[in-house]
């Protein structure tokens, strides 16, 4: 132990008294914390689970079709029917507070209000497959912000949960028996000292009485 | 206001045009990478990322984990799932427990 460096003093013994009151208060509180953000965080791993397979499965049916749809038209054909899209989709922002933690919360809007509006050409020189794509595309859609968003939450939640994990720890294996091995060897200093002093302050009144004993013998005879 | 970006290969992310999301269409590796921290310094909170470009761009990705905006979220593209998606979950799930708990 670093011993060797602290002194040995009442005021040092009360000072490492405090911040061992500190440090296993403080333990005590990320731990509690620690605890709740590992609770949402598997809460929102299963989400996203859940969330991903959906997402997945939905992305692959529309790929498929879209794949279909590329085959029957040429490109520039394709290119063509999809310049111009009549929808737009506006992001807000907003934030969450998790265990002072800030995660993301998405709400979107758009332009468009009819969900029949997805399709921004006529349907007279496209195939129907494209229609198949882009329905499917928008059905997922929805799937696809709430993964956004429950992906982001995960990641920010795993940081922290991280860095509150490393503070417990250290605070639990490091900190905390650091401080009591210091306390402990300050006092059994401490005390150590108390005894060398009561012992030669036994001896020294030895001394005195055995001079007071000298001076009155030969006072006497 | 924010947007949100699909980037990918041209015949994954075309269609999305349609739903009104800003598409960027990515033909080489590095023009990918470059197009990801472009976009990640504009105002798109979210950036949709084919898994067949993210495999090779990975580093550049993980990059933005830590930060609020954007979310870079992995989707399938035209080849199919990769099964990349469910690996971030589960290194997430590492980098928490601290341990692989399956």
């Amino acid at each position: 132990m670093a011993s060797a460096t602290i002194n040995p003093t009442r005021m040092e013994l009360n000072r490492l008294k405090g911040r061992l009151k500190t440090a296993t208060r403080g333990h005590k509180l990320l731990k509690d914390k620690r605890d709740e953000l590992m609770k949402q965080f598997l809460e929102i791993v299963r989400r996203n689970r859940v969330l991903r397979r959906k997402v997945e499965e939905g992305l692959e049916k529309a790929n498929a079709a879209f794949t279909v749809a590329s085959a029957l038209m040429s490109p520039e054909m394709l290119e063509q029917a999809l310049l111009y899209p009549k929808q737009s989709v506006e992001l807000d922002m907003t934030f969450q507070n998790i265990m002072s933690v800030n995660v993301p919360r998405y709400a979107f809007h758009t332009k468009n209000e009819d969900p029949a509006e997805i399709y921004p050409y006529g349907f007279a020189q496209t195939s129907g497959e494209l229609d198949a794509a882009l329905e499917a595309l928008s059905n997922v859609f929805h799937d696809m912000l709430e993964l956004a968003e429950v992906e982001k939450t995960m990641q920010l939640l795993a940081e922290d949960i991280e860095k509150t994990r490393r503070r417990v720890n250290a605070l639990e294996y490091v900190m905390i028996p650091g401080f009591q091995e210091k306390i402990r060897y300050i006092s059994m200093k401490l005390d150590e000292n108390e005894r060398g002093n009561i012992t030669r302050l036994m001896k020294v009144k030895d001394m005195v009485l055995q001079e007071a004993h000298d001076f009155k013998q030969p006072a006497n005879g | 206001m924010y947007k949100i970006a699909v980037l990918g290969d041209r015949d994954s992310v075309l269609g999305f045009k349609a739903l009104g999301l800003d598409i960027f269409p990515i033909e080489g590796v590095e023009e990918g990478r470059q197009e990801l921290h472009k976009l990640a310094k504009e105002e798109y909170a979210i950036i949709y990322v084919t898994e067949q470009l993210a495999q090779s761009i990975r580093a550049d990705i993980d990059r933005y984990k830590t930060s609020v905006t954007p979310a870079v979220i992995l989707i399938p593209g035209k080849g199919g799932s990769l099964g990349l998606g469910a690996q971030a979950l589960q290194s997430a799930v590492e980098r928490a427990v601290g341990a692989d708990i399956g």
